[in-house]
């Protein structure tokens, strides 16, 4: 066997070794499943499975998914929403690592914030002209409204 | 010769780049695989986890009071159950762990600190009642059982086996007793003597004083409890409540507690554990229950008042209480939920919830933590300020009782004064024996102690009013 049979041998091996565990690991963590609007979806790694039971039971549940709420409008701002959260919340589930009970970051309060707004604008309108200098946050009196976890 | 040797040179530089490429490609595809495989794993460990499996590795019967044997098909709540051993101290509770010299009759090397140190007030308020000569912090569960052997309380009055329904693991013990029936067990147990009692019980309060050992289920086990609830729907209009059967699951999460953390007394010569809810929880429902049974907890020394000794009464605060009134039971704050990789469990390392604040509080109250610590302690130091004036205010009726008398007033002259004593005494010792100084039911807590400051100088106006009839006749 000469030196670049041995090279195309290791390299096909291992990078077939790779794509294969890699591909067979994303069929079986569902990962396609990430890039669908499915609220199921959020739920597949258990550490959202209250949060998805309470939003089957909530008024919300009729008109918005997960996505709808935590990823902001445009396509390329809803992928790198995904993309990101999908990324950090795998790898603090994985390591174990996170806060209990669960905080919202800076970044996607925001998004959740400014998602209240795609479809109550009017009356958003209507109350924040007497905040002149603070914006006025949604979540603060509704935090039930998507999805109550309480004392679960 | 000389051209080999040059097309050699030509030749090794791309050759080492291509083995470098390889070796490089290779290492870096296989940390992937690796690592995929690492991730796949760890996926399936999360989903075995999710699936809340649960290993029957030892068979458990309606006979099996050894924590230990439980923790075998349990261990995650078991290894928690354990860690109540810990002694930890908190603003006005949790205990701290006071070295003593062990003795014969007295082996602990370990113990709380006393409280009659601490206030020696309380030896007044309680004079000739054994609380007056031994009373410490309560320790947690672990300590239960053995806490209650060691006290000095049993060397100055003799105990019935009565006081173990709330200090051991009881069930087991009641079936044998009673020949499977609990109810004839609780009522031979109770009027055995203690330490012949104490021969029938091994743990502290253990897995099966909760919990039905084929569902897992929470259910009632303590008589005294069953009675207590049938007592209070009854007054509520509701007849034969069997709890049982018909309390809700978060009901339950209370009610298992409830079994324990309550107001009780020992009734008649048969020392029969009752919990005196018969026209409510509510402590002036309390005191008239006790009034019509002409019940007294023992003659206070120094002033001969019928005095009334309150226990820990918990359950009957918290009843008062917002959190009670919005449905959250004990165990939500006391055993809140944690979670083990993709299982969720309650936390059975039972424990003060300002301990456990992240848990116990900011599921539901998304405040930091040091707010929500010093909402409490708002609401302690207020209580605790009261306290004390409802204490100073009891131990001068009784100051200016014991004057009266000194000075030869008749038992007549006193008796009004003594009443008052009776009531200021079960009032303060209603906040001062709970164990949250006032966190279960703040406003509830407040208005006690306000009562029982005024019973307190209503008292000392009887005695002045009997001075003043006297000197005018």
């Amino acid at each position: 066997m000469n030196l670049r049979t041995l090279q195309i041998a290791l390299l096909g091996i291992s990078i077939g070794l790779a794509a294969g565990v890699g591909g067979y690991t994303f069929i079986y963590a569902k990962g396609y499943s990430y890039l669908t609007n499915d609220p199921a979806a959020c739920a597949n790694c258990h550490i959202m499975t209250e949060h998805y039971n309470a939003w089957l039971k909530s008024s919300h549940r009729a008109v918005a998914v997960c996505n709808d709420c935590h990823t902001p409008s445009g396509v390329i701002g809803k992928y790198v929403t995904k993309a990101s959260n999908g990324f950090w919340h795998s790898f603090a589930f994985t390591t174990g690592h996170f806060h209990e009970p669960l905080r919202i970051t800076q970044r996607n309060f925001e998004i959740a914030e400014e998602s209240c707004r795609k479809c109550h604008q009017e009356i958003v309108e209507a109350i924040d002209h007497a905040m002149a200098n603070e914006s006025l946050s949604c979540v603060r009196c509704h935090s039930s409204v998507g999805h109550a976890v309480i004392g679960e | 010769m000389a051209e080999d040797a040059k097309s050699g040179r030509d030749d090794t530089e791309p050759r080492k780049r291509s083995v470098r490429f390889v070796l490089i490609t290779t290492i870096i595809a296989t940390l992937a695989a690796v690592g995929g495989v690492a991730l796949l794993v760890n996926i399936l460990e999360r989903r075995q986890e999710a699936r809340n499996p649960f290993y029957r590795v030892v068979e458990l019967t309606d006979e099996t009071t050894d924590p230990a044997v439980w923790g075998k098909n349990f261990p995650l709540q078991y290894d928690a159950y354990l860690r109540t051993v810990d002694q930890v101290r908190t603003r006005y509770g949790g205990s701290e762990a006071v070295p003593r010299t062990p003795t014969q009759a007295d082996p602990r090397s370990v113990v709380a600190q006393s409280r009659l140190e601490d206030d020696p007030r309380l030896k007044i308020m309680w004079a000739g009642y054994p609380f007056a000569v031994d009373f410490r912090e309560e320790r947690g569960h672990a300590y239960m059982l053995e806490d209650q052997i060691f006290t000095e309380r049993q060397q100055v009055a003799a105990q019935p086996g009565a006081c173990l329904n709330c200090h051991a693991s009881t069930y087991v013990a009641y079936k044998q007793l009673g020949n499977g029936d609990i109810l004839a067990g609780f009522e031979k147990l109770n009027q055995m003597p203690y330490f012949e009692a104490r021969n029938l019980v091994t743990h502290p309060v253990s897995c099966i004083d909760c919990h039905d050992p084929s569902t897992m289920q929470l259910r009632i086990t303590r008589p005294a409890f069953i009675e207590g609830m049938r007592a209070l729907k009854e007054a509520e209009g509701v007849k034969n409540y069997d709890v049982n059967q018909q309390a809700t699951r978060q009901e339950m999460r209370a009610f298992v507690c409830g079994q324990c953390h309550v107001e009780y007394y020992f009734r008649g010569p048969e020392k029969r554990l009752v919990y005196p809810w018969a026209k409510g929880l509510k402590i002036e429902n309390i005191m008239a229950y006790y009034d019509e049974e002409r019940f007294k907890d023992w003659t206070h020394a120094e002033t001969g008042a019928e005095a009334l000794k309150a226990q820990h009464p918990e359950f009957e605060m918290w009843n008062q209480g917002i959190h009670a009134r919005s449905g959250v039971a004990c165990a939500d704050c006391h055993m809140p939920y944690v979670r083990e990789g993709a299982l969720k469990i309650s936390d059975h390392h039972v424990r003060s919830p300002m301990l456990n604040i992240n848990h116990a509080c900011q599921t539901c109250h998304r405040v930091e933590e040091a707010e929500l610590k010093a909402r409490v302690e708002t609401i302690q130091q207020r209580t605790f300020r009261l306290r004390n004036l409802a204490i100073e205010a009891l131990v001068e009726l009784i100051e200016d009782i014991k004057s009266e008398r000194a000075a030869g007033r008749s038992d007549s002259e006193i008796a009004p004064a003594l009443d008052f004593q009776r009531r200021a005494q079960f009032y303060v010792d209603f906040v001062e024996a709970e164990n949250s100084t006032g966190f279960h039911a703040p406003q509830e807590a407040l208005r006690i102690l306000a009562e029982a400051i005024n019973f307190s100088r209503k008292g000392q106006m009887a005695l002045r009013q009997a001075t003043i009839a006297k000197s005018s006749n």
